[in-house]
């Protein structure tokens, strides 16, 4: 046993342990599994069943609803290009067809060389900036051919992209898998605690205090 | 397209899309700045002081104010927020908070700048619902693809954590929550509210039979639980720190305060605009100066979306109306989610017609068969039409389908030159939730209208002779 990493292991508890009940930790232990490994493996999938107390084939049923987990390996990159009515509008299935072209690669297929996933995706919210594509969910704006081949000659030179994308957005290009560069922390002093719904009864103490201090005052 | 990435005048660089329009920012106020999403701006433009007012009142005149102030839901549907709180049965507890944050209607882009560009307002709005209603946690649900939204609001919770703003005895009160940020994996349908309580469980995202209507009585876990916009939440710490009336003073009566919209498509200047609700029309927005600046080109207007790809649509008839839930309603369609795609005279509307289609056809869970059927049979049928091979046949075949999604006269707006009336929103439905129905509105709109574009792809394959075709 033991998919994750001790690192990703314990962060994995840390995650259960913010929700009521276990189950609801399935898409963001998905998440991070996908994350250790670009994407995610049957091996994975029952180090998740264990860990939240459902059984394998419902971490599957509940991962294979989702498009944004792989169950099988793609590029370093993902590609999303927008082809959704706002993008359309303004040149986003002629964007798809260079990307095609020029990596070679149609929706859904990865290069030869494991580098980029092409995906013609519905919209992204970038409407009012289309046309518009994403590479592994950070955002390039109004973009054009020209910028494509741009962030691909940086991402192929090991040079950040994210700043062609005129989305207010800097820093490094995350391997695909990661979302988020940082992670929501709870300090353990801090925390409020979960409440689950098997703990019935009372209503929560601000509400009945603060009833208290009306009525004397 | 454009030569690169440009950023024209009354644009805000760091917040894409973010058009400067002169008139009030109840909710975009700290854009302008470039580190709007940190605490240390925030708290230097009055973050958190919707938060203390709302601290030294009761929770119930907290929900009272948020009650006057008709806050009307930003997701899609409209409903006041106030009242929705409201529907909470009484004495049963835990109760939660699920913040919707799964913004994906075509056309909608608005709850992911909110997120990127303040997410403390975001936090800040969480907390006070949370405190009104006596709610024992708030889990933010954010789109899986919006990986930057994710951090900002990761950032600026553990920032706010480490400032008492959230957790235990919040600024030295017995109010105690915490939020756990949350974020999905791609389906559009999560957006729905019982959807996203589903796949905050751990589930495949397929909406709930209803009734019950409202999470509110049965929702997380079987909780009473709020769902609530983005935006809906945004729209708090203002109205806490100036009052409900003050915030009446904006937008009309049924429908106060500003709202964003965003305007995408064939216009000179799209972009993410705060408008008040019922005092600007669709003109003033697509042509005024200070807003869209006309059609591309000097092109004319050949039809808009008002309120996302589920809305019917709407054309050069309708531009006076002013952006207000009713009166677009009764007009035929909806203002949804404040996303209007504006569609110039070079657009084919079967191609429109065919892509809004497709993604509903994408993106049915497969709960309903009405849907599941009805959505990828229109799809297909769209897409035969399109490539030239569709049946003379199929234009009523379109209208069929989709009358078992949706039965009776479907809402679509007037066209006065055919002396056509409207027929008001909302559609029924076969469904549990809106997502088949939706799939209706861009074909009855497109074939009331433009029903000569249809058949034209269609005749146009039926005079080709055979002979001809076996010798191309």
């Amino acid at each position: 046993m033991g998919y994750f990493s001790d690192t990703n292991q314990s962060l994995a508890l840390e995650i259960i342990g913010r929700y009521p009940r276990p189950k609801s930790a399935v898409i963001p232990l998905l998440h991070l599994a996908q994350e250790q490994e670009g994407w995610v493996t049957r091996e994975a999938m029952l180090q998740i069943a264990d860990l939240t107390g459902v059984t394998p084939a419902e971490v599957l049923g509940t991962g294979s609803f989702y498009e944004m987990f792989k169950f099988h390996p793609v590029g370093r990159y993902m590609v999303n290009v927008c082809t959704n009515i706002s993008c359309q509008l303004l040149g986003g299935e002629e964007l798809l067809d260079h990307v095609e072209s020029t990596l070679g690669a149609g929706a859904g297929d990865t290069t030869e060389d494991g580098m980029f996933t092409v995906e013609d995706v519905e919209c992204v919210a970038a409407c009012t900036e289309g046309p518009c594509f994403t590479v592994n969910y950070r955002y390039f704006h109004r973009a054009t051919p020209g910028v494509f081949d741009e962030v691909v000659a940086d991402l192929r030179e090991g040079r950040s992209p994210i700043q062609r994308g005129a989305a207010g957005d800097s820093g490094d290009m995350p391997e695909h898998g990661r979302l988020g560069r940082v992670r929501q922390e709870i300090p353990a002093g801090r925390r409020a605690g979960v409440v689950p719904p098997e703990q019935a009864g009372e209503q929560p103490v601000w509400l009945s205090s603060t009833a208290e201090v009306d009525t004397s005052g | 397209m454009a030569d690169t990435n440009p950023s024209p005048d009354g644009y805000v660089e760091h917040a894409p899309g973010y058009v400067v329009n002169g008139g009030p920012t109840l909710l975009t106020s700290r854009f302008p700045f470039e580190d709007s999403y940190t605490l240390e701006r925030s708290m230097q433009t009055g973050g958190y002081v919707g938060l203390r007012a709302a601290l030294a009142r009761t929770p119930a005149e907290v929900h009272d104010e948020v009650r006057q102030a008709t806050l009307l839901g930003r997701g899609g549907a409209g409903f006041p927020a106030g009242v929705k709180w409201g529907f909470c049965p009484e004495g049963v507890w835990p109760r939660y908070l699920v913040v919707n944050g799964d913004e994906s209607e075509p056309g909608t882009y608005k709850d992911r700048l909110l997120m990127e560009r303040d997410p403390h307002q975001l936090i800040e709005g969480c907390l006070i619902t949370c405190y009104a209603l006596g709610l024992s946690q708030c889990f933010l649900y954010v789109r899986g693809e919006m990986a930057l939204a994710q951090e900002r609001i990761a950032v600026a919770l553990n920032e706010a954590y480490e400032a008492d703003l959230i957790g235990s005895n919040i600024l030295g009160s017995d109010f105690s929550v915490d939020i756990v940020l949350h974020w999905g994996a791609g389906a559009y349908i999560v957006g729905e509210e019982t959807a996203l309580i589903e796949s905050l469980e751990g589930n495949r995202g397929m909406p709930r039979l209803k009734p019950p209507y409202f999470p509110a009585a049965i929702g997380l876990y079987g909780q009473p639980t709020i769902v609530n916009n983005v935006e809906t939440l945004s729209n708090l710490p203002w109205i806490m720190e100036n009052g409900a009336d003050a915030y009446k003073g904006y937008g009309s009566e049924a429908s106060p305060g500003t709202r964003l919209f965003a305007v995408s498509g064939h216009v000179q200047r799209p972009g993410v605009y705060e408008v008040e609700q019922g005092v600007t029309t669709f003109r003033d927005l697509f042509y005024g100066d200070n807003y869209c600046q006309g059609i591309r080109d000097g092109n004319e207007l050949k039809m808009f979306i008002p309120g996302g790809g589920s809305a019917p649509w709407f054309f050069g008839e309708h531009l006076d109306l002013p952006l207000e839930a009713r009166g677009v309603s009764e007009a035929g369609s909806m203002l949804g989610s404040g996303a209007i795609v504006v569609m110039d005279e070079t657009t084919d509307a079967v191609k429109a017609c065919l892509r809004l289609v497709r993604f509903y056809a994408n993106e049915s869970c497969g709960k309903c068969a009405p849907c599941r059927e009805g959505t990828s049979w229109e799809h297909k049928i769209l897409q035969r039409i399109y490539d030239g091979e569709g049946r003379p046949s199929d234009i009523d075949l379109l209208l069929s389908v989709g009358n078992h999604i949706s039965p009776g006269p479907y809402p679509v707006a007037s066209f006065d030159a055919a002396d056509l009336e409207a027929v008001p929103f909302p559609p029924a439905q076969t469904t549990i939730c809106p997502l088949g129905p939706s799939a209706v509105a861009p074909i009855t709109s497109a074939i009331r209208r433009f029903r000569h574009e249809f058949e034209a792809l269609i005749t146009r394959r039926d005079s080709i002779p055979v002979a001809a075709e076996a010798g191309a």
